[in-house]
């Protein structure tokens, strides 16, 4: 077990540090000049030098990317320069509205996607299937942020039950924050929970088909009993992949929907970081995102061998 | 006692099993055999009520009287498990991967409500111990990927018998394993019928395994029994015309001659085999294992080599090699003189061909037969008459020229093995290694296979290499024979001299454990 | 054979989409290039079936020029993802625990570990957003995405014995690939081929409409809900239509995926087994 943990740690490891590379190649060795870059056309050449200056861009592409480094190992992640703050209290403010909106919409998808996935698997082929193949093949056909603009049109235009954008801070309290995400988190869900459902769907009908189900009846188990005991634990594994992958995509959608409904959240940041041209914003808050990524895809594996005693015991 | 009254079952309107009887009385073993499809898997699941759907039913299945036809599927529920046991043909996947194996045993006691959890354990041990797995090497922590085939299958057993049903199921329970785990599976199943006086319903398409674990045989035929016997009156005993060439066909033996004996074919010195296992480090070489370890032996021209040995034994790593497919790692294979490697000419390597077990894994199934036979014309330019070769090649193996239009999905087993022996026979080589040709095919289409075999070996001279786990089939087509194990061959004779005086340990264990049928 | 129901509708919608598209390269019932104010925010009429925008053009027209940006944008995307990662993929599959083929996952695992429209943004953010920066940013996803698919295949098919007869008969790792491989894996590279042009055509959607993708003057449905957005008050018909006419493309291609794989992979199965 201890073996398994430190070789998807340290593969893991080295992912981040590739990624680390490409992004720092992408955003500050293809443009040129940085500084230039961000400026834009018409700066003046003094300008230009003083903002090299206070960004360190001085010193060669591999010296500038181990002192990018070495400030993300010891959390200074430079600082804005739009905003003229530590962009590490930038991210660490926007992550309260970003965070519980992932969470949210995370949960919302589960625990919509798990039990319908589980009921048309038990009813495979009969009518109630064929309405939720439907209604899925629909959901993830639908673009998060036309339904975030359906929505606002339908529930806080026409029924104006929710506001149709903008957070009040969680200092509004907690009910009215998660007020404000909740049309967010709804769009955000429905395509990864009809993904979500066709898998766990597809996922249990293969179990239901294997050899070790047939024993299960054999020993006198109801076809209930045995999917309970036996094929939802099997279904779960290729279940848990795309859970871990989902959360990728719910931070790439969030990045949209954030701007749909005006949520001051980290997918605006990196938005308005790349409109204003902040690289130092850009890069730093990507890689964040990136970091997450990977964070999640390492607790995916612990995840597995939690559910799969042969990744477990292997050697 | 359990009786199955004229049970007939369709699917669709296709009817699968017409009047099936059979009487199954405590501490006796009934053996159905038949050949692939014949109705023997469908006659279990329809006495346990496992059946497909849309399957009808009619007829009756009486346990100690009561019938099991009226019972709803709640109170089938109670009857599977606790009076009908039954065990599967693929141990590898009947049990629950990522469950103990303590705990899929102990679930059959848990499910009939017959212990509390503490109690259900300690009977899922006694029963492991039961079946040969001893607690202090087999705990009941252990999960299913941990164990082998057999010990797996033993498992199976356990969970089946947990309860001490009437009547025990088990479909083709050895199929899937080696024979030498093979003959300790049948002694534990005849151990334990007789032991728990239980009734044992034993499935297969094996003869010679029926010969040995049962004593009454059904014979099953397109979802009919056409013949009952007992293993004592085999084969004479015999009347129906279906269960005669059945068992004919197992026992055949296709005329040949010995060959005379030629020149030096095939020499292997010393041949080594290693390959990578996956790598377990993340820095570092991969592990490697050796498959074949210092094998040395000769072919002649015209000769027949029976190669034997279980799964992972290494044959297969080794016809590889001989193939020129796979580099050794240390000694050295020659094809008439010239040294055989992945690098060698098209010219030698023109000389030997192959023939695969599977009939449906061994062509492209986007490519005519006509295109599939003339495959092996890339050794040699292709000739102008080519496809006047091609039909020659399947006349020869008993096909028409016209089948060289179809595709191979038209063809049945036996059909597309004598495609394969076709596509073999293109390039006139001198040698073919047929590598399980004739394992996955029905007994009675094995039986031609193996004349079609006998009958191009006289005709072209051609030396074959045999690789095979099956002793019965090594015994009718060889002259010489080697057994192989771990790597090694352990024993090398001629073919009469291995079978009649086996000299290695080995070689006697397969022997004795090889289940045979009683000669005609 | 029973064609699925579902490859029929799915076919039959996308066949609409994609011939109303390349329509649309040498006629439109109007000029979407022309501004007409006085026409703005017609409602559907016999002259404008589907009304008018905010500046007067003929949503039909215009409804038909996006889908040529949005599906060719895709479709390109779908292209670069072939032509690269299947050849990628059935080397490193011929070539099976190789360097190279250790490089190439680790390669393909990298780019997943990127929250895919993240570095799609980060690209078109960089090189400046146009339509062909689009085409890149999703391209660039495709071809891990066709690679992993396709090593995965070709891996299987390898381990058939028909490859191992070949082998035999003297051809070498490029000629089976060709020969065998690709043909026996083609069903599943047109199932995974339908499945990321949907894709792609919502990615592209969405670039386009923060901005980063198809820029003014050329239509695309990303940028029709974009400018829709702020009019969703007084004129919603603006936003709902090209949302529809995309998820209706996504549905088709989608069904069409289904359909396919339902249709072939049956018969791949039974050839395989």
């Amino acid at each position: 077990m201890l073996r398994y943990v430190v070789t998807r740690a340290l593969s893991l490891a080295l992912s981040l540090a590739a990624a680390s590379v490409v992004i720092f190649i992408v955003i500050q060795g293809v443009p040129g000049d940085p500084a230039a870059f961000m400026l834009g056309l018409n700066a003046e050449p003094e300008t230009v030098a003083a903002l090299r200056a206070e960004l360190g861009l001085e010193g060669g592409l591999v010296q500038r990317y181990v002192a990018w480094m070495g400030g993300m190992l010891t959390g200074d992640f430079g600082t804005s320069y739009t905003y003229r703050v530590p962009v590490a209290e930038l991210v660490a403010d926007r992550a309260k509205v970003s965070v519980p909106l992932a969470a949210y919409a995370l949960a919302l998808s589960t625990l919509i996607a798990l039990p319908v996935g589980i009921l048309a698997a038990a009813r495979r082929g009969g009518p109630v299937d064929w309405g939720i193949i439907g209604l899925t093949q629909l959901g993830i056909a639908v673009p998060n942020f036309w339904f975030a603009m359906l929505l606002v049109l339908l529930l806080a235009i026409t029924f104006p039950i929710f506001s149709a954008g903008g957070f009040p801070g969680w200092e509004a309290g907690v009910w009215a924050g998660m007020k404000a995400l909740t049309l967010p988190a709804v769009a955000l869900a429905l395509p990864q929970a009809s993904i979500l459902a066709r898998v766990m769907r597809s996922a249990l009908i293969e179990t239901l088909a294997s050899d070790y189900m047939r024993t299960a009846r054999a020993k006198g188990l109801s076809e209930g009993r045995a999917i309970r005991a036996h094929a939802l634990r099997n279904a779960m594994i290729p279940v848990l992949t795309i859970l871990g992958l989902q959360f990728s995509f719910l931070l790439a959608g969030a990045i949209i929907i954030e701007n749909v409904f005006y949520l001051p959240g980290l997918g605006r940041l990196i938005f308005q970081g790349i409109t204003q041209r902040d690289l130092i914003v850009v890069q730093s808050v990507t890689m964040l995102l990136v970091f997450a990524v990977v964070t999640v895809t390492f607790l995916v594996d612990l995840a597995y061998a939690a559910a799969d005693p042969r990744l477990r015991r292997r050697r | 006692m359990i009786e199955v009254d004229r049970l007939s079952l369709s699917i669709r309107d296709v009817p699968i099993l017409r009047e099936v009887s059979l009487a199954l009385a405590p501490g006796r073993t009934l053996g159905l055999v038949g050949e692939s499809g014949s109705g023997k898997s469908m006659t279990a699941l329809a006495i346990m009520r496992l059946a497909p759907r849309a399957a009808e039913m009619s007829g009756a299945v009486r346990l100690e009287g009561q019938a099991l036809g009226p019972l709803s599927e709640r109170q089938m529920c109670d009857i599977r498990g606790r009076e009908i046991g039954m065990i599967f043909q693929e141990p590898m996947t009947a049990l629950n991967p990522v469950q103990r194996i303590g705990d899929q045993v102990a679930e059959t006691l848990l499910v009939h409500g017959h212990a509390n959890r503490g109690e259900a354990m300690a009977r899922a041990k006694d029963r492991l111990a039961r079946v040969g797995l001893v607690p202090d090497r087999f705990p009941l922590s252990r999960y299913p990927f941990e164990l082998s085939g057999g010990q797996r299958q033993r498992v199976c057993i356990a969970l089946a018998i947990a309860l001490r049903p009437k009547l025990l199921i088990a479909d083709e329970p050895t199929t899937a394993l080696d024979v030498t785990t093979q003959a300790q599976i049948l002694a534990l199943l005849k151990e334990l019928v007789a032991e728990e006086d239980m009734a044992c319903l034993f499935i297969t398409h094996d003869l010679g395994v029926v010969a040995e674990m049962a004593h009454e045989i059904a014979v099953m035929q397109r979802g009919e029994i056409v013949e009952r016997t007992t293993p004592d009156a085999l084969p004479g005993g015999l009347s129906h015309p279906y269960a005669k060439s059945l068992f004919s066909a197992a026992g055949h033996v296709p005329a040949r001659a010995a060959p005379a004996p030629g020149a030096p074919l095939l020499e292997v010195d010393g041949a080594v085999r290693d390959y990578a296992l996956p790598k377990t480090r993340l820095i570092g070489p991969a592990p490697t294992f050796r498959a074949v370890d210092g094998v040395s032996f000769m072919l002649r021209a015209g000769e027949s080599l029976g190669l034997v040995g279980e799964s992972g034994c290494g044959k297969s790593t080794l016809a590889r090699a001989i193939l020129g497919l796979e580099p050794l790692q240390g000694g050295a294979i020659r094809l008439a003189g010239a040294e055989v490697s992945p690098e060698m000419a098209p010219a030698l390597r023109r000389r030997v061909q192959v023939v695969f077990q599977d009939p449906y894994g061994s062509f492209n199934p986007r490519h005519r037969v006509g295109r599939l036979i003339a495959e092996p014309f890339h050794l040699t330019a292709r000739p102008n008459d080519a496809e006047a070769q091609v039909a020659a090649a399947l006349e020869s193996v008993g096909l028409s020229a016209s089948d060289a239009e179809k595709f191979p999905h038209e063809f049945s087993g036996g059909q597309r093995q004598r495609i394969a022996i076709a596509r073999a026979l293109i390039t006139k080589p001198d040698l073919i290694v047929l590598d399980e040709a004739v394992s996955a095919l029905d007994v009675s289409v094995r039986a031609r296979i193996l004349d079609l075999l006998a009958d191009l070996q006289a005709r072209f001279g051609l030396a074959y290499l045999f690789i095979t786990h099956d002793l019965t089939v090594v015994r009718v087509i060889t002259d010489r024979v080697m057994v192989m194990r771990a790597g090694r061959i352990v024993e090398e004779a001629g073919t009469e001299a291995l079978f009649e005086a086996p000299q290695a340990d080995y070689t006697r264990e397969l022997l004795a454990a090889a289940p045979m049928l009683p000669a005609a | 054979m029973r064609v699925p129901v579902a490859l029929t509708i799915g076919a039959g919608l996308t066949a609409v989409f994609l011939v109303a598209a390349l329509i649309s390269l040498v006629w439109t019932p109007y000029d979407v290039a022309s501004l007409s104010v006085s026409d703005r925010f017609a409602p559907p009429s016999g002259a404008h079936w589907l009304g008018t925008d905010h500046l007067g053009r003929d949503m039909v027209s215009m409804l038909m020029a996006g889908g040529r940006t949005s599906i060719a944008v895709a479709l390109v995307a779908v292209g670069i993802g072939m032509g690269i990662g299947v050849p990628l993929g059935l080397m490193a599959a011929a070539r099976r625990g190789s360097l190279m083929d250790e490089v190439l996952m680790r390669g393909n695992d990298l780019i997943f570990a990127f929250p895919s429209l993240v570095i799609a943004i980060l690209i078109t953010a960089v090189f400046g957003p146009s339509a062909v920066n689009a085409i890149l940013a999703i391209g660039i996803f495709n071809i891990p995405v066709f690679a992993r698919v396709a090593r995965g295949a070709a891996l299987t098919v390898w381990s058939a014995e028909f490859i191992l007869a070949a082998r035999v008969a003297g051809k070498g790792a490029a000629r089976i690939s060709v020969e065998h491989i690709l043909p026996n894996i083609a069903n599943l590279l047109v199932v995974q081929g339908t499945i990321q042009f949907s894709l792609g055509i919502l990615a592209e959607a969405g670039l386009s409409y923060v901005g980063l993708g198809a820029q003014p003057p050329v239509p695309s449905w990303g940028r029709m809900l974009a400018e829709s957005q702020t009019l969703i008050y007084t004129n919603p018909w603006l936003a709902v239509l090209p949302g529809l006419a995309i998820v209706l493309t996504v549905l088709g291609l989608n069904l069409m995926g289904d359909g396919l794989r339902d249709l072939l992979d049956p018969r791949l199965r039974r050839a395989m087994r």
